[in-house]
């Protein structure tokens, strides 16, 4: 089969590869019909996530259809129509009896501070990912869904990542009727969570980047106030005139590992491997909150350590709340949503790349040429 | 104003709002929203029909965190540890856990060393890494990438100056490395 092959930073190609099989009873193999290229796939593309291998395929956001399931395999069958959640999981261990699929205990035997997901180094397990023509799916029984026959192939591919983590992140923020809600980042979960704020009440939405383009798409797809950081000298502080020196009641990081705005933390995070992530946008987070606001973390940052201020949180008494998503948790809501229309998720997808010309893709969504928000990879035989 | 009691005042009132934004509420109530509280107590939920998975076999000496007790029922097998760049893997994972930097450099140190063998062995199999196809760029002349050097703020701008520091200086010093190597190898044959 053919699959997008890991080759080292800033380089990837298409391989044949041989075709993923049944490893465990409950495994499906499952032929990808859409993926996506999700913001932190550009953390394992540029190196900076910790046991990223040569030879790896990403891709933990994809639907496809079922071409093969394991014998202990009760709830799908081959020709199934499936969305994947990018968390692998057993659905039995302690934190998936908790509903914590993002924390499962049973799938990474790499490490323990984070769960399985596909396509993520191993790190997170060593699972090869969506971006290809076929992909292993562990735990079918648990992690699968049928795409119900109303939502477009795009729009399901949204849930597997992007559009569950923005309303997770919105949830986290713990937004009451009325809240101000600042967003750090318009990429797409920065966009969902924006747009998911208002489901929860917020008062007031603003969302702040440096991509004119994207603040733009803020602006119509989540009908956010906007501000561009690079036209202010300090944004914490224009975000405190803003709000009348009270600052936001929620602050939302949906940027992560490779944040932009200061040159030092780039160089020491992003070019040179030093910290667990460039947590530029976390501490604008911490500092633009009120004192006893809530920080909300969606970005994915390293396992290394980062230089956060958590003087600042203690000091303000902010409550930080940050997982992955677990992210069945949150389908049938937003099925709900997407049906009554609150919801569409695929307005946000902006490029269509073949698998064939992947790396060209990883280019454009990295070096955002284009006007590129989401990029989306369709498979040859798709 | 954060000098007074009172909240600042909005400027569009929920009726407003709820006018104006679809949607706008319907999770106004926590219980609505699906992953509130974070934690519930079901070990029914999911639709796993076991308690402990069946284990999946172990086809070479898996790597592990040494904070698992055990290898876990259910892993990857994209990439097994091999040459130089799998020495240093397995070392990280046998010596330290997770809450060590060195385990986290080591891997990071042996990604670079796998990318470094890659190169090799691919040169040698007759099928060297392309620069040119594999770093995407031909995109630049697709997705107008010339254009967006010019008043849109490209992302990647600010740092393009040092990426050519960082991409170059390990190879000058390797380079620099190998070649007092030579020197002193071939002065002591004198």
């Amino acid at each position: 089969m053919k699959a997008m092959v890991y080759r080292g930073p800033y380089r990837i190609r298409v391989e044949e590869k041989e075709q993923p099989s049944i490893e465990h009873p409950n495994d499906a193999i499952v032929r990808v019909t859409r993926a996506a290229i999700c913001g932190s796939d550009l953390h394992l593309y540029h190196g900076m996530m910790p046991d990223t291998r040569v030879g790896m395929t990403f891709g933990h956001e994809f639907i496809g259809v079922v071409d093969e399931v394991g014998p202990s395999v009760r709830n799908l069958k081959p020709g199934d129509r499936v969305m994947v959640p990018f968390n692998i999981y057993c659905g039995s261990c302690f934190y998936c009896a908790r509903g914590l699929y993002a924390n499962c205990h049973n799938v990474n035997p790499n490490a323990t501070a984070v769960g399985g997901i596909y396509g993520y180094s191993h790190t997170c397990g060593g699972y090869d990912g969506g971006q290809a023509e076929y992909v292993r799916v562990p735990f079918a029984d648990v992690g699968p869904s049928l795409i119900p026959d109303w939502l477009d192939d795009e729009d399901a591919v949204m849930f597997t990542d992007a559009l569950a983590t923005g309303y997770f992140g919105a949830q986290l923020g713990e937004i009451a009727e009325g809240d101000v809600v600042v967003v750090f980042g318009a990429g797409p979960v920065g966009l969902f969570a924006a747009k998911s704020a208002w489901l929860m009440g917020a008062g007031r939405v603003i969302v702040i980047d440096h991509l004119d383009y994207r603040l733009a798409k803020a602006a119509e797809f989540a009908h956010a106030e906007t501000y561009n950081f690079t036209e202010y000298g300090d944004i914490v502080v224009h975000l405190k005139k803003i709000t009348e020196f009270l600052g936001a009641d929620v602050a939302i990081d949906a940027v992560g590992a490779e944040a932009d705005g200061s040159f030092v933390q780039q160089v020491t995070a992003t070019k040179l491997k030093l910290q667990g992530g460039s947590p530029v946008a976390l501490n604008w987070a911490i500092d633009s909150v009120r004192k006893g606001g809530t920080v909300s973390v969606l970005g994915a940052y390293g396992p290394m350590f980062s230089a956060v201020k958590f003087g600042d949180a203690l000091n303000k008494g902010l409550t930080l709340r940050m997982n992955q998503c677990h992210v069945k948790r949150q389908w049938p809501r937003l099925f709900e949503h997407v049906r009554n229309g609150y919801l569409k998720p695929s307005d946000i997808v902006t490029h269509r790349v073949p698998l064939e010309h992947i790396a060209e893709g990883y280019h454009m969504f990295s070096a955002k040429l284009d006007g590129c928000i989401k990029p989306i990879i369709v498979p040859d035989g798709a | 104003m954060a000098y007074t009691p009172e909240k600042p005042k909005l400027t569009e009132s929920s009726d407003e709002l709820r006018s104006r934004i679809p949607g706008w509420g319907v999770d106004l109530d926590p219980r609505d929203r699906p992953s509130v509280p974070k934690e519930k107590f079901d070990p029914n939920l999911s639709g796993a029909h076991w308690t402990f998975p069946e284990r999946q076999p172990e086809r070479w000496p898996r790597e592990r965190s040494v904070e698992h007790r055990f290898l876990t029922p259910v892993f990857g097998t994209s990439c097994p540890p091999k040459g130089i760049s799998g020495v240093i893997r397995r070392h990280a994972y046998r010596r330290y856990s997770e809450g060590r930097a060195a385990h986290w450099l080591l891997l990071l140190a042996a990604d670079r060393v796998d990318v470094a063998e890659n190169r090799v062995q691919a040169l040698l199999r007759g099928r060297p890494d392309n620069p040119i196809t594999e770093s995407g760029v031909l995109s630049e002349f697709k997705r107008h990438g010339v254009a967006s050097r010019f008043g849109r703020k490209r992302a990647d701008l600010s740092h393009q100056p040092i990426d050519v520091i960082i991409n170059v200086a390990p190879w000058l010093v390797v380079g620099y490395v190998g070649y007092r190597a030579v020197r002193l190898v071939t002065t002591r044959r004198r």
